[in-house]
């Protein structure tokens, strides 16, 4: 019986607890004298006792879920004997080859095995009934339960719409918990790079090499593991897109704000968020394929002969033309945010437009623009793709544009992707670089909505 | 005295008018970087949007070659076998090609020719001619005519994308090929069709056999975990902050958890399903089920938010009304709130699928970059998604593959596009103004 299957057993159980309830909820209402006799609408009392069918149930199943499997392996390779399992070699090896056994996806004659398997297999079997008994008789007694419960003055729209809001408040710690989930998921790992590598060569060596070497004796044998080189890379590709995001995001926001008729900026403004809406991949593809050899061709013609094809330029100006509607909605913003009457105070004054916007309304929206451009260098920061696609794989620590350098970002991924064995620093390296990401971006975007929220009160 | 009033009222006068001169120049200077800027953004646009169409649009094409296949008996090396679809799956397909190809070109004699020459027909052709004798086995024994889907290099030199005018070490394409290709185009024998395999295949080492279907499927599937978890959740959660939550420390966290974690990279949500959803509770890798959690966990935050400015926007008065006809808080919110909220939430749903559905970052983490050849049946089977197909390809310096890039982009894009019309439509038809 799988879990599908039992979930459908559940929903049948409790559905028809629901309509059992419902009548018999009005049946008791007509020999009293009428509905208005009963505490809650009929339904409330069907939903009541379909929820003690169901959630117990479940709540059990999801427990079940978790604990069989690893109750099953201890079970199993208890049977076992030591000798047997050294000769395999790997337990976990040989556990899974127990189960392809089991389940005929593999062929064996080894008399241990095939025992093994039968076991393995006579427990999966008495678990499965275990857990479809106990599941459909705790279904069938909350069921069971609700029925005799059921009176006139049973308070059932209540209890109902506290199950309801027990429902919606769980929904919203979700998003605590996968805030948690992210710091412990990374931390853990992050932790376990800190021990084998310590902190301080992490956060301020200037070698990054993290490939691993067979054997003691090959030159590089440990890997280095120094960020610097990846922070430098990052900082530089986000400093070039900002370069190119901020002055354009923000002279394009005060066109549209402040000069711009309401029909071109109801033209403009959509074609601007078509560029937020391109997928990132895109732009990446747009940067190793149109952006990076036309730099490197540029480059070359004026005399950079050493340019390299995958430039931090190429990725950064890439990022900066992804970055650039993000700028400017934000600043958009805050600059209609700052009140008519100053600018109707500076025009007053025979102040032109551009000077008003220099002298009174930039000034006034200031906080709110740097907050947003601190929110565009977090996204910068953590930006992936673009950086993977186009800034190339080896650390440099340079500070020449043209020169191929590489980010905190795409290392996670050139770490990650592919098989990996969670043992060695090389792919632990991967979650402490992520644990730097999230602490500098989280950092930012803390500092950058705080600006933000405290700007926008003043006029507001 | 007034005579001094008046040459000093004159000497300003002349200053004002100078300096007028130049203010203008600032003004119009000004408003002229406000005018470049927003030029400047679109000649990106339309440069990433033109590089991508010009560079893909052939990706919708292909090129075949018409053959006359000899599918005798002995040709195919049926040989009293039993004519059933077993039988007709292994028969010598291959071998009829070539021969067919050779007969099309009888003055390519060498053997290291031929060799060359049969690589002008893709593997798929082989596989084609096999679905069609299997559908109808009647064509045994009989001379058939049949279009037969061309070589990557053929297919990329029909097309204009292998420039035959460069240097012949620069191209894989040598003279001679030119030849027999124009000597087939000569005797009508290639042709450029509709690229529907494009549309219908999974991924392929072949350029020309590639095709964006399973990558198509494996979106959809992770799109369809991801909306039926974020959906509910989020306009739960919405509900919970905005109708039912006291104000006091744990909300407020729970509110700042949001804005945060909507600014968090996207990345730090793959390797958070990595150590959880993979490592932790071992779920499958590579499966539009996990893809889907963590996009889950990424789009949340965005639906909260909208869905929280959806009911913020429903007035008090109708609230009021409820409450004051004797319907519970639950009561109010579920069968007045919510529907008059739901257009927003709904808009700001198809906004936050669209965010997931081009998200590449996280995917990587979780191993949905495989290269899988079968088109997903569940959301449980290894898949890719579309932009990590795009991904892939991209990685390929092969010039089909290039196009077949900017193809998959062309078609993520007129989803996103649709996507987005679908939410101001919605907007525009139900968005009401109290």
């Amino acid at each position: 019986m799988t879990t599908p299957m039992l979930m459908t057993v559940i929903a049948v159980i409790a559905i028809s607890g629901f309509f059992i309830a419902r009548a018999r909820s009005i049946k008791l209402a007509d020999t009293a004298g009428g509905l208005s006799k009963l505490h809650s609408r009929p339904n409330y009392y069907g939903s009541y006792v379909a929820i003690l069918a169901a959630i117990p149930a479940l709540v059990l199943l999801l427990l079940w879920q978790a604990v069989e499997p690893n109750l099953i392996h201890s079970l199993v390779m208890a049977q076992l004997s030591d000798s047997y399992v050294t000769q395999f070699g790997n337990a976990d090896l040989l556990y899974s080859q127990i189960g392809n056994v089991a389940r005929g996806i593999t062929q064996t004659d080894d008399a241990v095995l095939l025992a093994a398997a039968d076991h393995y297999q006579m427990l999966n079997q008495l678990g499965t009934t275990l857990r479809f008994t106990a599941m459909t008789s705790l279904a069938l007694a909350g069921l069971a339960f609700g029925w005799r419960s059921l009176r006139l003055r049973l308070r059932a729209r209540n209890r109902v719409e506290n199950v309801m809001q027990a429902f919606l408040l769980l929904c919203s710690t979700l998003a605590i918990l996968t805030t948690l989930g992210i710091v412990l998921s990374v931390l853990f790992e992050a932790l376990r790079f800190f021990q084998m590598i310590p902190v301080t060569e992490f956060i301020f060596g200037t070698e990054w090499s993290p490939q691993i070497a067979l054997r003691a004796d090959q030159q590089a044998a440990s890997g280095s593991f120094g960020a610097i080189p990846l922070f430098t890379g990052t900082l530089m590709i986000s400093f070039i897109a900002m370069c190119i995001a901020a002055p354009v995001g923000l002279m394009s926001a005060i066109y549209l704000a402040e000069y711009a008729s309401p029909r071109i900026r109801g033209i403009v403004k959509p074609i601007l968020e078509i560029l937020a809406g391109i997928p990132t991949v895109v732009y990446g593809f747009f940067a190793a394929l149109v952006a990076a050899p036309f730099i490197r061709d540029v480059a070359q013609a004026i005399g950079f002969s050493s340019a390299s094809s995958e430039s931090a330029l190429a990725a950064g100006a890439v990022m900066g033309i992804m970055i650039i509607p993000f700028v400017s909605s934000l600043s958009d913003d805050v600059i209609t945010a700052v009140p008519q009457s100053l600018r109707d105070g500076s025009y007053g004054l025979g102040a032109t437009p551009s000077e008003t916007v220099r002298k009174v309304v930039l000034p006034a929206a200031l906080p709110g623009i740097v907050g947003g451009l601190l929110l565009a260098v977090s996204r910068a920061i953590g930006e992936t793709m673009i950086v993977v696609m186009a800034a190339g794989l080896s650390a440099n620590l340079t500070a020449n544009p043209l020169d191929s350098v590489t980010t905190v970002t795409v290392q996670i991924v050139t770490l990650l992707v592919g098989d990996q064995e969670f043992d060695s620093p090389k792919t632990l390296a991967a979650f402490a670089l992520g644990l730097t990401l999230f602490v500098v971006t989280l950092a930012l975007n803390v500092i950058a909505l705080n600006i933000v929220k405290k700007y926008r009160e003043q006029y507001d | 005295m007034t005579d001094k009033i008046e040459q000093l009222a004159q000497e300003k006068r002349a200053r004002v008018r100078a300096s007028l001169a130049k203010r203008r120049g600032k003004e119009g200077r000004f408003r002229f970087y406000g005018i470049g800027s927003i030029f400047l953004a679109f000649t990106f646009l339309v440069l990433l949007l033109g590089s991508i169409v010009s560079q893909g649009y052939t990706a919708f094409y292909t090129t075949e070659i018409r053959l006359t296949v000899d599918l005798s008996e002995e040709n195919l090396g049926i040989e009293g076998k039993p004519l059933n679809d077993e039988t007709l799956k292994y028969l010598g397909y291959r071998s009829v090609l070539a021969d067919a190809i050779f007969d099309a070109m009888p003055e390519v004699t060498s053997r290291g020719d031929k060799r060359e020459l049969f690589r002008f027909l893709s593997n798929g052709a082989e596989y084609d001619l096999r679905d069609r004798v299997a559908a109808n086995p009647d064509l045994v024994g009989q001379e058939v005519e049949i279009w037969a889907l061309a070589g990557d290099n053929v297919n990329q030199f029909n097309k204009g994308n292998i420039d035959g005018s460069l240097p012949e070490s620069y191209r894989q394409f040598k003279d001679k090929h030119i030849g027999w290709f124009n000597q087939l185009k000569e005797d009508d024998r290639v042709r450029t069709v509709f690229n529907s395999r494009f549309f219908t295949n999974g991924d392929s080492r072949d350029a020309e056999l590639a095709g964006i279907w399973g990558a198509t499927v494996g979106s959809f599937y992770t799109l369809l975990v991801t909306l039926a978890l974020s959906f509910p959740i989020g306009v739960a959660a919405a509900i919970y902050l905005e109708e039912f939550a006291p104000r006091n420390r744990i909300t407020e966290i729970i509110e700042i958890n949001i804005n945060n974690l909507a600014a968090v990279p996207s990345i730090v949500f793959g390797l958070l399903g990595l150590a959880v959803f993979l490592n932790f509770a071992d779920l499958p890798r590579s499966a539009p089920v996990v893809g889907g959690l963590v996009l889950t966990l990424m789009t949340l935050p965005t639906i909260i938010i909208s869905s929280r400015a959806s009911i913020k926007a429903v007035p008090p008065s109708v609230r009021d009304a409820a409450l004051g006809v004797g319907a519970s808080k639950m009561q109010m919110v579920i069968h007045h709130v919510l529907p008059l909220a739901m257009p927003g939430m709904l808009t700001g749903t198809i906004i936050g699928m669209a965010q997931a559905l081009g998200e590449t970052a996280p995917l990587l983490m979780i191993g949905m970059v495989a290269f899988i050849v079968d088109i997903p049946s569940g959301p449980l089977d290894a898949a890719t998604a579309l932009p990590v197909q795009i991904y892939l390809w991209a990685e390929n310096p092969e010039k089909g593959f290039v196009e077949n890039t900017s193809g998959a982009i062309m078609v993520l894009l007129a989803f996103l596009a649709l996507m987005n019309a679908c939410a101001v439509i919605l907007r525009k038809r139900l968005e009401r103004r109290w």
